[in-house]
Parts: structure tokens; sequence; C-alpha cells
């Protein structure tokens, strides 16, 4: 019966519906790709990607917010003493761990997105159990001076935007 | 059933179209001689009431977006202006807002009696996962339109909603990135969000169609929670049933105008009459007070994938209702012990809700905590073993029988 060899042996026929549907699918994976990638940051968001800061009116102790990419950044002029306590924590003590030193490109000035790790909120400065560390009023997350997450619901330190040093009083935060 | 007489058009006009399209045959057979249960109670009416609230919300809504402006840096004045220059701007506004709120509220009520009297049970599984649906999508239609008025609240309600996706592994924070439309929640989150806000209502009016569809086809559950049989167990849905949910309208919208006209800010945050700040967050982020409960679970469980999960599977579990609930008998008012847990789950949310607007600190915390492991064993232990355990009352043989023999009667509204 021809209906019974169909179904043993794939023939010719079962080959080109196959194939056509999987066309199609690639077609329309295709098409929707435009749909999706719309929402991605576009041209003017990506353009405005680095900015230029003037620290030399930061004093010690002091922690300057200056906003990129429309999140703020931190930037710590820290003392040697809230230095020297930030590189004094063993790692063991850390939930996400990492030195104070690969942290920073020069110890006294540390460089933030004042994010935090947990749900997005902004943490208040010089707060918080530790000199120079930063408290999120949200949830309560805890950070060292070194911005390291210290207890509380957030799983990450304060991430690092990529920036550099163009002298010793400005910096370019971004690429 | 069948039985019940059917549309005759009159005039011959109403002939010439009946025969190209039956749309009177449709409404005359589903709303004017559709048979009801007799022994419907008033919380049957909320149905209804939820529909003229959709349909309210879209009213007020697509009449908002005619003055409203979906821009990061017109936003928040445009709202002011419709509060203070639009004709009629400021009733418009509370009604909407408020709408929403009494949306939820009319939403939940309708959910507790579904639990209550089994109605998401054989043969209405899929009647209840539409409205699951229905739920999830006014969810988000809420959130987004949360997000519109461009507050602090708005803003950081929206950040902190978002970022719950950056918990996901690995691609999270693309998923982020993709969400916002850039690094932040910025003026093309605010765009897209306004966008989605237009569309989602139109979905949930689909899905309600839909909804209504798998209700007719088995009619309506009841407070015996047992199928009409014959036509002694049933009245016509006009006057009967449209008496009925009209008269329930008519209180519902009493309570909802007492909102709108006396006390229109009562359910929203003053912190959200200040203009979104990227770079200050509010000391007390609170969601509005119907995501209160779920907002609660995220926040007792210390850990940011974990609570984000735990979150998600609060909302998504109550589509499983059908198949965790293994007990044959519907109503709660033959089934002593499940109405017991049932007063103690609804007792539950309602004080997760309170934990959830309090500071995530101390006592809040830990009874949070129980009140969550609470709610989860409801679904997962407590509804699966009930059917297994508990001795049911004897259930009336028809409806009839419920309505007309008194002490099953004192049974059925001894539930409410």
């Amino acid at each position: 019966m021809a209906a019974s060899t169909i179904a043993e042996e794939p023939n010719r026929r079962d080959f080109l519906y196959v194939a056509t549907g999987a066309m199609g699918a690639v077609g329309a994976g295709f098409a929707a790709w435009p749909l999706i990638d719309q929402m991605n940051p576009d041209a003017t968001t990506l353009a405005a990607s680095s900015a230029e800061v003037d620290i030399a009116n930061i004093a010690e102790g002091q922690i300057a917010t200056v906003k990129w990419r429309g999140k703020p950044i931190f930037i710590s002029h820290r003392s040697q003493k809230e230095i020297a306590t930030a590189r004094a924590v063993p790692l063991s003590e850390l939930r996400d761990p990492a030195t104070d030193e690969s942290r920073v490109q020069k110890p006294e000035w540390l460089i933030l997105i004042g994010i935090c790790t947990h749900l997005g909120c902004v943490p208040l400065k010089n707060d918080g159990p530790y000199e120079g560390g930063y408290f999120c009023p949200c949830h309560g997350s805890v950070y060292d001076a070194s911005g390291r997450i210290r207890y509380g619901p957030a799983p990450y330190n304060l991430a690092l935007p990529p920036y550099k040093f163009a002298s010793d009083t400005k910096v370019t935060i971004g690429q | 059933m069948s039985g019940e007489p059917a549309y005759v058009p009159k005039s011959r006009l109403a002939k010439w179209f009946e025969s190209r399209l039956p749309v009177g045959g449709l409404i005359h057979s589903s709303f004017v001689v559709f048979p009801n249960p007799r022994n419907l109670n008033y919380w049957w009416t909320f149905g209804g009431i939820l529909s003229f609230m959709l349909v309210a919300q879209i009213v007020t809504g697509v009449v908002l977006a005619m003055h409203y402006t979906p821009h990061s840096s017109l936003a928040f004045a445009s709202i002011e202006h419709i509060m203070r220059d639009v004709n009629y701007g400021w009733l418009l506004r509370y009604a909407h807002a408020n709408g929403a709120s009494t949306f939820f509220l009319a939403l939940y009520i309708h959910m507790f009696r579904g639990m209550y009297y089994g109605s998401y049970k054989a043969p209405r599984e899929v009647l209840w996962l539409l409205g699951v649906i229905i739920f999830f999508l006014a969810i988000a239609t809420a959130f987004t339109g949360y997000v519109l008025p461009w507050g602090q609240m708005s803003f950081w309600g929206a950040t902190v909603i978002t970022s719950l996706f950056s918990a996901i592994p690995l691609v999270g924070d693309s998923i982020t990135t993709w969400l916002w439309g850039g690094y932040a929640v910025d003026n093309a989150t605010l765009n897209r969000f306004f966008s989605l806000h237009y569309l989602l209502p139109f979905m949930i009016a689909g899905v309600v169609v839909l909804h209504i569809w798998a209700l007719h086809v088995h009619g309506s559950n009841n407070p015996a929670g047992i199928e009409k049989k014959s036509a002694k167990d049933t009245l016509p849905f006009h006057p009967y049933f449209t008496v009925k949910d009209g008269f329930a309208l008519v209180c519902f919208l009493a309570f909802f105008a007492w909102f709108v006209f006396y006390v229109p800010n009562y359910l929203s945050n003053a912190d959200n009459y200040i203009e979104a700040n990227p770079l200050l967050t509010p000391v007390h982020i609170v969601p509005e007070w119907y995501y209160l409960p779920f907002y609660a679970i995220l926040r007792s469980i210390p850990s940011k994938l974990g609570g984000t999960a735990a979150m998600f599977a609060s909302v998504f579990i109550i589509a499983f209702l059908p198949w965790l609930d293994t007990s044959k008998v519907k109503s709660a008012a033959y089934r002593p012990l499940y109405r017991v847990f049932f007063w103690l789950f609804v007792a539950c949310a309602v004080l997760l809700g309170y934990m959830g607007s309090q500071p995530p600190e101390g006592v809040y915390v830990i009874a949070a905590r129980f009140l969550t492991v609470y709610y989860f064993l409801y679904f997962l232990a407590i509804l699966p073993l009930l059917g297994r355990f508990e001795r049911p009352k004897p259930l009336p043989p028809s409806i009839c029988d419920a309505v007309l023999s008194k002490p099953d009667q004192a049974a059925a509204a001894d539930a409410n």
C-alpha cells in the first residue's frame, strides 16, 4: 500500500516538504531580526559613549558623581587610611573576591559605576559602616571603600567603567 | 444547552443582515437566553465588573494619549498639563490611575472566587488558563503605564523591575540593555513602554473574548460546584443576571467614584510628583499595592537570582492550580478542611502585601519568609495532599436541590 511505503522510507516529496518548511523558518527568522534589534541601543546612544571629567577640584575624602551613558559614575578621591583599610582585607572575607589593586589605576582615585548590582538603585556615597564606602537604601547592600560588596543582597562588586587618565587632573570615561 | 428560544429577526433589514452575519443570534444565545446556574451569588458579578472597567480604562487611556507626550524631557510636564490645562484632564487622569487599582481589586476578588469555588477544575481548565494570561497581561500593562508619568517612582520602579532580568545567567545584561534601548532607563525606554502600554489592553480585550467563549462552552461554575443538569437548575441570563450584574456594577462604581473624587492620590506615591532623576534613588522604593505580595516574596530571599526566580514562580504557579488541586469536589462549601487552608492563604497573600510595603529589615523580613513558605506550600503540598486525605461533605443531587433545601443552602451561604 502507498501509505505504508511513505511511512517506511522518506521519499523525494518528504524531503521537499521539510526543505521548504526549513527555508520558511529561516526566512521568518531573518524577517524578525530587524524587529528585535531595533530595540537595542541606537547610534546616538552608542555615540555618546565617552565623557571627559576634570578631577582637580575633587578634594580628598570627597566622592563626585558624573553622568556617563545615562548612568551615575562615582569618582572617589580616597585618603591613605581608606586605601590601607581596603588593601588589608583578606580575599576570603569577600563575596566577589577582588584585590583593591585590581580595581584602580591610581590608588587614590577609585572610579565606579554608581549602580547597585542588586536591582539598579544608586547607592549613597560615604555611607554605611565602611569609611569611604557605599550603602544602597533600596534593599540594604553595603559596599566598602573599594566598592566591593560586603553584605546585603547584591551579588557583585560595583562595576568599573572603562577609563584612562588623560593628564593628572583629567580623566576620560568610556572608550 | 438546547431548548431556549432561538433568535428570530423581526424587521426585513434585520432578516437581511442576520442571513449575512448572524451576530444578533450570537448575542441572543450568549447574553439573553443563556442558561446560568440559578444559585450564582454576588461573587460572580466581578466578571462583568472587570469587562466594564477594561472598557473604561481603554476609553480614558485613548483620550489621555491625545494630550500626553512620551518623551523623557516632556512627559512629566505633559502630565501636569493634563491635570491643570486640559478640560476635565484631572478627572480623566484620576479615573485612569484609580481605574487601574480598582481593576486589580476586582481581578483579585474574581481570582479568589475561582479558587474558593474550585472554578478552575475540569472541564474549565482552559478557561482558567486564559484568565491567568489576562492576569499576566494586566500586570505588564499596569507596569508600563506606571512608568509613563516619569516621576521618581516611575523611573526607579522601571529600573528595579527591568533589572530583575539581569539576574538571568550569561545573557541577563544583554537582555536588560535590549529592554532599555540604552545603558539605563531613558527616553528610548519611555517611548517603547508607551507603545506597549497602548497595545497590551487590546490584547487583553482579545483574550477576554476567548475567556468568555471558553466560559460559554460549559457555562459558569456555581456556589454548589456541581454542573447544571436540567432546566430547573438554570435561569436565563436576561433579565436575571443582567440585572444582578448591573446592580453590582453600580455599587462597585460608587466605590470607584469615591476614590476618584475624594481620595484620588491615596493609592499613589508622593515621590511620583517629583520628576525622574537618574542620579538619585528615592530612599524607599515601593511598587503599586497590587504588586506588593510578589515584591515581598522577591525581597524575602537573600539572593538576587533566587529572589527573582521565586517572584516569577509565585505568579506562574497560579496557572497550574487545575492540576495541583487533586480534589474532585469543586466548592469549598463542601470541603471543610480546604476552606480553612483557603482563608489562611487569603490572609497570607494580604499579609505578604503588608510586608512588601514595609522596609526590608528586621521582623518584616522574617515574617515575609514564613509567609512565602506558606504561599508555596499551599500550592505544592497542601492542595495536592488535601484531595487525598480530606473527607468532603455529601454533595446535593442538583443545583435545584441545593437551592431549595434550606440546610444545604445555609452551608453554601456559610461560605461567604
